[in-house]
């Protein structure tokens, strides 16, 4: 059927497209670019699984591209072989996808048992992981940090995670480093990540978690040890307060508490509020909001305008507040460093 | 019958003490189509409705994906895009891909085991009333307030009051339970057809392997839908009444809804997919004329996945954090249900196999089946290796993974189905030109919307967002993908436009038999008549149709009974005569082929009348052939409409007490029709002239035809030899008399040659039954085995022609001596 | 629910054909049998999901009352008791009706719904006694559980003797014939289908200690 090459053409174009899409340097949320050893670990008993499905996948549909050419009726009075069935045949195609599934596994299951060890050890990193309606909550016990949407780790030491949810379930998913594990009312759960090098690693919820799903951004920053144990001490120490000839600032502290902003966030040493995201150190962060908006001053002011119209179902109220008391509020989130 | 047009249903009439309204009777019409307990218009319902849902699933698909053409996407809101997904999920499983294998089930499941209707063909009505009024109630609601919102799989504690105050989530929660009352209702009734109204001969080792999909896919429905009406009654309680049982401040677990909903969830994936994987088995060999390679590996192993199914529900919940026991155990419990569906792959491949293949377009559309599902079964294997799954789960993968096991498989399968039966429901062929655009439009819209979602996911897009930013660098697939719906709606558009043109512009009549095909239900005209066979067919094996017309020589040649080579297909000359001969044979409509020795009864009198889907040309009518048919009735629809009524009074009855009064009404409703639907007798007897073969039983119903009757009469008999399943095996030649003494009283006596009358029906058919126990003692007939006689090739040549009712019964009775 | 559609048409759609010929089927049952056992089958997972709930919510309540505070066994046992022994009442029905002697076989009947009722009685009772000492369906886990399950059951227990009353009333109006027994019989199945799973219900939630 020659008419039926010349269709072929689109799927041709899509399989060019879907080339060009694996092709594609790594990509910020990539599972097929794994960029520590536990997300590592994954991946290398995954590849020849796929290889094997892609295996499979050529025999079948070559078997039936090769019977549709070669088997087409040719002639009315074509009379095939009446074959009903047969039994070797038949059990060949039983035992073996049984075996090779067999094999896979039994090293799917020592993964499964590897994977499922909580690291112990001094040099072990920990960190609670709460899910929010939406944006994520890290806190580092023994260590005085609490911070928010983005998670700050050295590189190359297990990270032990143990994850909470304040109110529905949510999903964990930093894809580089590993896979997702839920976040559930009730329950608690552990994930070890570990990161090769410093950078930025992305993620998201992964959980349908109600309205603004999409904007719970996960965000892992991993330094070199060093200079993780200085982001330790500086977010373990309270902000220092205004300074009084910054007047605006001043306003804006007090705003922060006239408008009820203490009662829900917390800023070390001046507000306790535990609704919102800390915000201690919010000028340290480069992102807020569920990690959707960089951090600056225009973004900022656009939020406080009506936070429900920036990030869709926001717990965050609109406070109507005006020019001047926005201005305000943001010279005093600019001393939060 | 009587013919009382258009009583009004409000002024009810009672008649006797049998009810509250006047037995309808509307031989055409709307009220003819409300009321009816056919179950091929029942089907045709079915079909219909669901298509219509196909279109309104679809074009939320649609807007999803226009939403995600391009980052950071404006078309809809976070809000509106949730209620959209939701609904486009929830559409496509219980309004489009069920109820679609609900209108195959009903159409052909008693065509295809020689029944005359399903067991309770006015639970039938009910069933599909309940499910177009779910369905509606399901989309009210919009225009109350807002959709569903919560998915479809509706993970608590999100869909808890606190997360979802509105009235969203209760529409689902009360919707998708009348979906299921609707099912569980379906599926009680096609199991007992399917186990108890088998034709004599028509062993379960016979049946078509679409009826054996059937009945599979009918225990899972029977089985799974409990579990979830249990999830949504607990949150029903949850919502409406302040129960905790998903609220985590009182300790409730929300993992204990996702058990509940998996254990349905996973065996429902089979509920969607079995059907389709029948259809396609029967389709294969027609146009590969050659039989199913390994009919029995192919039943078993979908009773394998049928049973397995329910062992793998937990690799939805790799990411829960449920211990390396429970996720290493689910985790080889999938992989190894890949082994039963990969069987099935094999054999599907082996039937083509030096086939001859033809490929018409349900051929085509089957074949995508088995490449589109390969695809599906693969990625499912890779979901299997759970530490890789926590990648791949809430990911565009796995939304990949579905559809090509949902719309790759299912409706693949669901295509191919209605290119294949069209001709049979509706008697005329729909285009095979346009057909061909089509399935191409088709194949090509759906791997470029769904291949590159398998590389979205596993590069960083997950599901269920209404946005994702540019920075993740998946614009360019997210876009292929949304062109790629749009060519599946081309294609939609392409089917519809072919539904027209081949109805209204060149409408080619089908005849009883086009495809050259294998099963019962093309032994009968096209249109089938309302009483599905003039007198009850008998099974000689697995094809029971096939055999009639060839038989196999010692080297497993094909050969026609009437010695003649095979030849092209009725349809394959009608659809290549089109073009030369053009319309001219249309009209002429003296369908070639059935002259083959298919013994047609009714060919060449049944085209004439497709009209309307219920022949009143020369097919004689039932009354004529003393067929007593179960008659038309309002309770069905009544007591279905009450239910939703129910509903919306429980829904509201949140907001305001005062609202519960709604639902006490519909319960009242309910109640009334139900009981006035127990006390209606199945079917009304004859007219008083008539009464001589029930006189003495007028109130009392006749469950079912004539032929269903004797079908009874002659296994009663084995019954009595004390055969556990007698299946009909000796009974048919038995049966085949008991059959015609009560369809057409006066042939009794001859062809039976016992000496019952044609007024005493009762004791005929005891009477004819008696004589087959001898037969059954001769036969070594035993039960699932197919007795020698009956099995396959040489001895068809001995199968009556059916068109020979009064020598055939005798003839297979000597067989069956013989053997 | 849906399926008791047809349980609610069984007394006046015999179970066979016209002629009184029984079981002539495929399996030997008649469809309307067949079916009740289908709809079993489909209530055993019903019933199933429900007694799993209960079972893996004991003892997971934050707050009182706990099921040590309120139970009282011996009531429980007595009203289950009643409910085994209309079993029998509902066997003697039955075999009534297959003698032919339509006297007993109303006497049977409305012992059967009567000995149900008086299990609704009991249960209403304790349902009220337990609200009075604190226990509601909004209380705590146990609440939401223990309503649930012996309500869903109890309205099964009450839709039966909607059953066994209309098929009572049926045989006053001399409309349940001998020949029509089966509609006893399929009755009954379903009426030992719901004692045998109060059984179960009675010892997961009453004697396995939590």
């Amino acid at each position: 059927m020659p008419t039926n090459w010349r269709k072929l053409a689109l799927p041709a174009l899509a399989l060019t497209f879907l080339l060009a899409g694996c092709a594609n340097s790594s990509l910020p949320q990539d599972a097929l670019d794994p960029e520590g050893p536990f997300a590592r670990k994954v991946h290398n008993l995954a590849m020849p699984v796929f290889g094997i499905a892609g295996i499979v996948f050529v025999i079948v549909e070559g078997l039936i591209v090769y019977s549709v050419i070669r088997f087409r009726r040719r002639s009315d009075d074509e009379s095939p072989l009446q074959v009903h069935g047969n039994a070797k045949a038949e059990l060949a195609w039983t035992i073996a996808p049984a075996l090779t599934l067999a094999l896979v596994g039994i090293f799917t299951v020592g993964t499964i048992i590897q994977l499922d060890r909580v690291p112990k050890g001094a040099d072990v990193l920990k960190v609670n992981v709460t899910g929010h309606q939406w944006w994520w909550e890290y806190e580092y016990p023994g260590k005085q940090v609490v911070t928010a949407n983005e998670l700050h780790i050295p590189t190359g030491v297990d990270v032990a995670l143990t994850l909470r949810s304040k109110d529905v379930i949510h999903s964990f998913w930093p894809p580089k480093l590993a896979g997702k594990i839920d976040v559930i009312p009730n329950r608690e759960n552990h994930m070890t990540i570990n990161a090769d090098k410093p950078g930025t690693y992305y993620g998201q919820c992964a959980e349908f978690c109600g309205i603004s799903h999409a904007n719970m951004r996960v965000r892992v920053v991993a330094h070199e040890p060093a200079e993780f144990a200085a982001w330790v001490k500086s977010n373990a120490a309270g902000p220092a307060t205004p300074d009084a000839a910054d007047t605006e600032a001043v306003a804006g502290q007090a705003l922060f508490r006239a408008k009820g902003c203490a009662s829900c966030h917390a800023v070390k040493g001046f507000a306790a509020g535990a609704v919102g995201p800390d915000l201690t150190h919010l000028r340290q962060r480069e992102v807020f909001a569920g990690a959707i908006f960089d951090l600056n001053e225009k973004n900022l002011r656009r939020w406080l305008r009506n936070p429900p119209g920036e990030k869709p179902g926001s717990i965050m109220p609109n406070l109507n507040l005006t020019e001047e008391e926005i201005t305000s509020l943001i010279a005093y989130l600019d001393t939060l460093k | 019958m009587t013919t009382v047009l258009e009583p009004t249903i409000t002024a009810p009439v009672p008649s006797g003490d049998t009810g509250l309204l006047r037995r309808p009777t509307h031989p055409k019409g709307v009220w003819s189509w409300i009321t009816t307990v056919d179950h091929k218009r029942i089907g045709i319902l079915y079909g219909c409705t669901a298509f219509f849902f196909f279109l309104v699933g679809g074009f939320e698909a649609l807007l999803i994906r226009v939403q995600l053409a391009k980052p950071n996407g404006t078309v809809l809101s976070a809000e509106v895009y949730n209620q959209v997904f939701t609904m486009h999920g929830t559409t496509m499983i219980f309004l489009v891909v069920m109820p679609m294998s609900a209108a195959f089930f009903n159409y052909l499941v008693p065509l295809q085991i020689g029944a005359r209707d399903v067991a309770f063909p006015r639970l039938n009505a009910f069933s599909y009333w309940l499910f177009l009024f779910g369905g509606i109630f399901l989309y009210s609601s919009f225009l109350l307030g807002g959709a569903p919102d919560g998915g479809w799989f509706g993970y608590a504690p999100n869909t808890s009051i606190t997360f979802s105050p509105g009235h969203n989530i209760d529409f689902w929660v009360f919707g998708l339970q009348l979906l299921g009352i609707a099912s569980t209702a379906g599926a009680v009734n096609l199991i007992v057809t399917m186990l108890n109204m088998r034709a004599p001969g028509m062993t379960l080792m016979r049946m078509p392997v679409f009826t054996w999909m059937t009945l599979v896919s009918s225990f899972l429905i029977l089985f799974a839908m409990p579990i979830i009406t249990v999830a949504l009654f607990l949150l029903m309680f949850d919502r409406n009444f302040g129960s905790n049982f998903f609220n985590p401040a009182a300790g409730g677990d929300p993992v204990l809804w996702q058990h509940l909903f998996w254990l349905f969830g996973h065996p429902e994936v089979y509920i969607l997919i079995l059907p389709s994987m029948g259809m396609v088995s029967e389709i294969l060999p027609v146009f590969a004329r050659k039989p199913l390679f390994g009919y029995p590996v192919i039943v078993f192993s979908g009773i394998a996945i049928g049973f397995m199914g329910w062992g793998v529900w937990v690799h939805h919940m790799f990411s829960v954090g449920l211990g390396p026991v429970a996720v290493s155990a689910f985790s080889v419990s999938t992989m190894f249900i890949a082994v039963p569906t990969g069987v099935k792959i094999f054999n599907w491949v082996a039937t083509i196999w030096r086939g001859s293949l033809r490929f018409t377009t349900p051929m085509l559309f089957a074949l995508g089946f088995i490449g589109m599902f390969t695809i599906g079964g693969l990625s499912g294997v890779t979901h299997s290796v759970s530490p890789h799954d926590r990648q791949q789960t809430d990911t565009y993968y796995v939304v990949a993974h579905f559809h090509y096991v949902l719309f790759g498989g299912a409706l693949f399968g669901i295509m191919g189905g209605i290119y294949y039966w069209w001709p049979k429901v509706f008697g005329y062929l729909l285009n095979e030109r346009l057909g061909k655009i089509n399935f191409w439009t088709w194949l090509i819209g759906f791997n470029m919307t769904f291949a590159p979602m398998h590389i979205l996911g596993l590069r960083g897009m997950p599901r269920r967002i209404y946005t994702y930013d540019d920075s993740l660098g998946l614009a360019a697939l997210n876009m292929l993908a949304t062109v790629g719906s749009f060519v599946i709606a081309f294609s939609t558009l392409v089917f519809i436009y072919n539904v027209w043109f081949s109805t209204k512009k060149q409408r080619i009549p089908a005849g009883d038999d086009p495809w050259d095909a294998r099963t019962l239900e093309w032994a009968t005209s096209s249109p089938p008549p309302d009483y599905n066979f003039p007198e009850t067919p008998v099974a000689h094996g697995v094809d029971a149709f096939w055999h009639q017309k060839y038989t196999e020589d010692d080297e497993g040649r094909l050969i026609r009974i009437d010695g003649s080579a095979p030849g092209a297909s009725p349809a394959d000359l009608l659809i290549r005569g089109r073009s030369s001969a053009a319309l001219a044979e249309r009209d002429g409509d003296d369908t070639p082929g059935n002259g083959n020795g298919s013994g047609d009864r009714s060919a060449g009198d049944d085209h004439g009348s497709a009209g309307d889907g219920h022949g009143h040309g020369a097919v004689p009518t039932a009354h004529e052939l003393g067929i007593h048919m179960p008659s038309p009735s309002y309770y069905p629809v009544l007591a279905a409409f009450s239910l939703p009524i129910i509903s919306y009074g429980m829904l509201y009855g949140r907001s305001s007490g005062s609202h519960y009064a709604v639902a006490v009404f519909g319960a009242v409703t309910l109640f009334a029709s139900l009981y006035a639907w127990g006390m209606e007798p199945s079917a009304e007897p004859e007219d008083p002239e008539e009464h001589h073969s029930t006189s003495g039983h007028d109130d009392v119903p006749v469950l079912v035809g004539g032929g269903q009757a004797a079908l009874e009469a002659g296994n009663g008999s084995a019954t009595g030899n004390g055969a556990p399943d007698p299946a009909g095996e000796g009974a048919s030649a038995s049966a085949g008399a008991a059959d015609t003494s009560e369809v057409v009283p006066p042939a009794v006596a001859t062809d039976a040659g016992t000496p019952s009358t044609a007024d005493a029906g009762t004791p005929s058919t005891a009477d004819a039954g008696t004589p087959s126990t001898a037969d059954d003692m001769a036969t070594p007939a035993t039960d699932e085995a197919p007795t020698p006689a009956a099995d396959e090739g040489g001895e068809a040549e001995a199968a009556p022609p059916a068109g020979d009712e009064d020598t055939g019964p005798s003839g297979s009775s000597t067989d069956d001596k013989g053997a | 629910m849906s399926v008791t559609t047809d349980i609610a048409a069984a007394p006046a759609t015999p179970a066979v054909h016209a002629d009184g010929h029984g079981h002539v089927t495929n399996t030997g049952l008649s469809n309307e049998k067949l079916a009740m056992w289908a709809f079993l089958g489909s209530e055993c997972l019903l019933f199933g999901a429900l007694i799993s709930t209960y079972f893996l919510y004991r003892g997971k309540s934050v707050s009182g009352p706990t099921p040590k505070d309120i139970y009282d066994i011996p009531y429980t046992s007595v009203s289950s008791f009643v409910l085994l022994m209309s079993s029998l009442t509902m066997v003697l029905a039955l075999a009534a009706i297959q003698r032919g002697d339509h006297r007993r076989l109303r006497v049977w009947l409305v012992a059967t719904a009567l000995l149900g009722a008086s299990f609704i009685a009991g249960q209403v009772y304790e349902f009220t006694s337990f609200i009075r000492e604190g226990l509601t369906i909004k209380t705590n886990l146990f609440g939401s559980s223990f309503f649930v399950l012996t309500g869903f059951h109890g309205v099964h227990v009450t839709l039966g003797i909607v059953m066994l009353l209309s098929l009572w009333n049926l045989s006053l109006r001399g409309k349940l014939p001998q020949e029509k027994s089966e509609v006893v019989e399929i009755a009954g199945l379903y009426w030992h289908f719901v004692d045998v799973v109060w059984i179960v219900i009675f010892t997961v939630i009453y004697l396995i200690p939590s």
